[in-house]
């Protein structure tokens, strides 16, 4: 036991010799949670995940003796936690509505009786990292892994419900493993080796899937101005992917955005197995008005959660919303421990720690030998919309999509608002393959045209502003008139309609459709048909 | 816990609104003290920062007058709080919470942390009650909902004011409740830096809509560190009527560009690392603390709904003060020069505007089944038009094709017809027929 000697925002100096840095600790009478972020000759400073208010010196400070750790195990899933893994649902039972701080509460429910089914029998021999059996959590098989560090033999192996506090297998060097074990968040995952990523992450956004494909197991990022529907795009990805587990990150952002989405969770259905959405969900949420050291946290928390389905050897997609809002945490954090700022008052370490938590993402053999994947889609929130920002940046030069939103195309209520000329993605060849099999072998080249044409109606644009739409060629203007169709009909998408999901077969049947139009079109105005004439044909 | 109340006289240093002071005994961070300057004034002030036995103490009030030697500090060993009763509806303070209506100050039946505790975000109730305002863009376009917080974007010298007093004015949070059953329905008023015409402004108005309210005041010329306080007034007293009595409050908060200039005033005092402008890197974080306030609760009656205004400065959305707030509130309206100028009344820009929340407040349940449809047509075609003002700045009207001629009439008329509305209430059924008549004078719908 310690004494806090002094305060600072959420910065706090204690008196107590033998810390270890990111061990954790528990500061004051309220036992708030807190982590060792610097050690000097004379006193241990702490980053206090909580709000500070009313803390004194001369408190207690007590050590726990290991670093700020996720507990890992069945009943995460269709949960909400906060940065700090507190379960909110059952947090809120407890507490009421509003958060009082320092109450600590197991992330996962210890009374809940868990069927558990072994794979392996007594006497079998267990390698590190082996699945020795599973139980079934939300229609997913939750595989139970053994983590010694040695080779062992199973003594004896349950095939019982049971709960978390009893073990679900015995060693026979004595030791029992059990249904969950605790992860420190900063330290990513073991696997056995990393592949490149080469399938899709299908989105059922029409632009993204077709345009700028993000991979399973790649990173992508949306940078855009407020408005720019960031958030919505997020969700929608988070709804329709073609994944296992969502980990959704509520990052800073708003209360109420977090509500709507819960409630949506609880209602929608996945369109690939028709269960209820918040069955493959885990939700962490530390918005805007919470702790700004456990919003650093959170996305620790999330990526420590994801890492451990991957290992079970499923298809993960993290999304968090939004990384500027970690990005701000860290340097309030980092201001308060009055460190030296690099651009824009961000710490220099703020590219580093974001390249290294990106590099979390990918393809790998688990330890256990299956095939996992974890992808992110992040969100990017630039100050004033302005992509030369340092966070946006960092960013580009770890992700493989790039998404750009565009205020412009927001105020004509062009959504999602992607910019189809700044934006691009790293995995458009490898994913192309897998698109000419298993959709149609013309994919690339129906996007070559598309793209073609949306590019002549830039070019076009700027020569009708000056001549006037009316001075352009028949084939020009009719050309204008068919982009002006893929942007509405094929990129637009509506998020609150039946639209929002576009499976890749359906989006490329409708852009084809767009195409073809465009050819017979063509073919009509070189017969000698008007261009009026065609125009005010296809309207009707 | 300190039994008795500490006295010191050991301040080592005074700068602006911050004291050192030495030898202080297990001192709490936030921790209220009251400053006993030579004359006798008391001023009230927090302790911001504590390394070992020194304590950084911030004063609310004016520091004119301190000295090292005479001067003493008292610490309370309490936080700063809010005092709480149903009393307190009709009452006006200042931005310490001291009346200054000429009444007693109330007896308290609860005091709670003036910084209020997040709220958990899986007990918030999503928000989707419909607010009539009786303003046509705001109700068509903007629909606001019950525990929304939008804010009002405006930029020195438009009629921000009259946008305000209109939405007071005309507001019917009561009628939307499906129940039937009548609500109470409070405003919370925090005056925010206001010269004293535009304070007298809001409470004539305030005073004339026979609506229950309270008020707290920070005039242009009293101390900023009650700028800062006053909002956090607002928001507790905000949240008490509603989730502890039930009420639908209405907060108006004005101007936030006077609280973020106070923040970053007090920020440098305490010489603080300056971000973006000067303002301090957890501005956004501290926009959030107020802000995030407005909400409802599942299961739970009553709900804070907030309306602040933003002046841009220079006109400018990418300002520090507009951009954070834009990313934290749901949505905002934005009212534009141009259409100011020209007589449009009220001048709100709809393109930029945005409710966020609108989507799940409109429709069939709520207003009435067209609504969205009739907002996208209206939306997209204006939004055409606007595109095509700036091609006919080049090439002229005469060398457009018919077809653009027509959507830039319809772009005038919308604003003619559906924006401006001056002073009249229209109701929402109005405001949807009217968008109905235009788009079918031009033939889009």
């Amino acid at each position: 036991m310690g004494k806090i000697t002094g305060i600072s925002g959420p910065a706090v100096s204690v008196d107590l010799k033998g810390l270890r840095l990111f061990e954790r600790v528990f500061v004051g009478h309220a036992m708030l949670a807190g982590e060792v972020v610097r050690i000097e000759e004379d006193r241990t400073v702490i980053q206090v995940y909580e709000d500070t208010r009313g803390l004194a010196v001369g408190e207690p400070v007590e050590r726990t003796g290991s670093p700020f750790a996720v507990r890992l195990g069945p009943g995460l899933l269709s949960k909400i936690f906060d940065g700090l893994q507190r379960p909110l649902q059952r947090l809120r039972e407890e507490t009421g509505p509003f958060i009082r701080h320092g109450k600590e509460l197991h992330a996962l429910d210890t009374s809940h009786q868990w069927r558990f089914r072994p794979l392996k029998k007594q006497g079998d021999e267990v390698r590190p990292g082996d699945i020795i059996g599973y139980v079934e959590e939300e229609h997913h098989k939750h595989y139970i892994f053994c983590l010694r560090d040695t080779v062992e033999k199973l003594s004896w192996i349950s095939d019982k419900e049971l709960t978390l506090e009893q073990p679900v297998a015995k060693l026979e060097d004595g030791n029992e493993i059990f249904g969950y074990h605790d992860w420190p968040v900063r330290v990513p995952r073991p696997y056995k080796k990393k592949y490149s990523p080469s399938k899709p992450l299908i989105t059922g956004q029409r632009c993204v899937d077709f345009l700028f494909t993000i991979a399973k197991g790649g990173t992508a990022i949306m940078p855009g101005g407020f408005g720019t529907g960031k958030t919505i795009l997020e969700q929608s990805i988070a709804k329709f992917a073609d994944v296992d587990i969502v980990v959704y990150v509520g990052c800073g952002e708003r209360g109420n955005e977090m509500a709507e989405l819960i409630e949506e969770f609880e209602e929608l259905k996945d369109p690939w197995t028709n269960r209820k959405l918040m069955e493959r969900t885990i939700l962490v949420v530390n918005t805007s008005n919470m702790p700004v050291a456990a919003r650093e946290a959170s996305i620790y928390t999330a990526v420590s959660m994801a890492e451990y389905y991957r290992d079970m050897g499923y298809n993960v997609l993290l999304l968090a919303d939004s990384i500027s809002r970690w990005a701000e945490a860290l340097r309030e954090i980092s201001s308060s421990l009055e460190e030296m700022p690099g651009e824009e008052g961000y710490p220099t370490y703020m590219a580093s720690r974001l390249s290294a938590f990106l590099e979390r993402s990918g393809v790998v053999e688990t330890v256990s030998g299956r095939t996992g994947s974890l992808s992110m889609v992040l969100s990017v929130s630039p100050p004033g919309g302005d992509l030369t920002e340092p966070v946006t940046q960092s960013c580009l030069r770890t992700t493989g999509a790039f998404l750009m939103l565009d205020t412009s195309l927001a105020h004509r209520r062009h959504f999602p608002a992607i910019n189809w000329f700044q934006s691009y993605s790293l995995y458009g060849k490898e994913t192309m393959e897998y698109y000419k099999k298993e959709v149609s072998r013309d994919w690339e080249e129906v996007q070559l045209k598309c793209r073609e044409i949306l590019n002549k109606e830039e070019a076009l644009k700027e020569v009708a502003e000056i001549v006037g739409i009316e001075g352009l060629q028949d084939m020009d203007r009719l050309l204008m008139h068919v982009a002006e169709k893929i942007r509405l009909e094929f990129l637009s998408q509506n998020a609150y309609t039946d639209d929002a999901f576009s499976p890749p077969d359906r989006t490329l049947s409708d852009v084809k459709k767009i195409l073809e139009y465009y050819e017979r079109a063509t073919e009509e105005l070189k017969n000698g048909v008007s261009l009026d004439q065609i125009l005010s044909d296809k309207k009707s | 816990m300190r039994l008795s109340e500490h006295r010191y006289n050991s301040i080592t240093s005074i700068a602006g609104p911050l004291l050192f002071l030495h030898g202080v005994v297990d001192a709490r961070i936030g921790e209220v003290v009251v400053v006993e300057a030579p004359d006798g004034k008391r001023i009230d002030g927090e302790v911001l920062e504590i390394n070992g036995d020194t304590v950084l103490i911030e004063v609310f009030g004016e520091t004119q007058g301190l000295d090292i030697e005479r001067t003493s500090v008292v610490l309370t060993d309490s936080v700063k709080r809010a005092a709480l009763s149903k009393e307190i509806v009709g009452r006006v303070f200042n931005g310490s919470f001291k009346p200054i209506d000429g009444l007693p100050m109330f007896f308290p039946d609860k005091w709670s942390p003036v910084t209020g505790s997040p709220l958990n975000p899986s007990a918030r109730a999503k928000p989707e009650e419909f607010i009539e305002t009786g303003t046509s863009v705001i109700d068509g376009l903007n629909s606001l909902v019950k525990g929304q917080k939008l804010p009002i974007f405006s930029c020195p010298g438009l009629p921000s004011k009259e946008m305000v007093a209109s939405v007071l004015k005309n507001a019917s949070l009561v009628g939307s409740d499906h129940s039937g059953k009548k609500r109470e329905f409070v405003i919370v008023f925090a005056a925010l830096g206001l010269t004293f015409n535009e304070y007298n402004f809001y409470m004539s108005l305030i005073e004339g809509i026979k609506t229950e309210y309270v008020a707290f005041v920070n005039l242009a010329d009293e101390p900023v560190m009650e700028r800062l306080l006053a909002p956090r007034f607002a928001l507790s007293v905000a949240e008490y009527l509603a989730f502890d009595q039930k009420m639908d409050v209405l907060v108006i908060i004005t101007d936030m560009t006077n609280y973020c200039d106070a923040l970053r005033e007090v920020s440098t005092a305490r010489r603080e690392l300056p971000g973006r402008r000067g303002y301090p890197g957890y501005m956004y974080s501290d926009l959030a603390s107020l802000y995030e306030r407005a909400g409802r609760i599942r299961g739970m009656e009553g709900s804070v709904t907030m309306l602040p205004v933003v002046t841009m400065p220079e006109d400018d959305i990418t300002h520090p003060i507009p951009d954070l707030s834009g990313y934290i509130t749901e949505g905002q309206i934005v009212l534009s020069r141009e259409l100011h100028q020209n007589g449009i009344s009220p001048p709100v820009d709809v393109l930029p505007s945005l409710s966020r929340l609108m989507q799940r407040g409109i429709g069939k349940e709520h207003t009435r089944d067209d609504h969205r449809e009739i907002s996208n047509l209206l939306y997209k075609n204006y939004a055409k038009g606007r595109d095509l003002r700036k091609l006919e700045a080049i090439v002229g009207r005469e060398g457009m094709p018919e077809k653009d001629r027509l959507m830039l009439d319809f772009a005038d008329t919308f604003e003619k017809e559906f924006v401006n509305q001056g002073t009249e209430r229209r109701s929402i059924f109005e405001t949807l027929d009217i968008g109905l008549n235009l788009l079918s004078k031009f033939s889009l719908k």
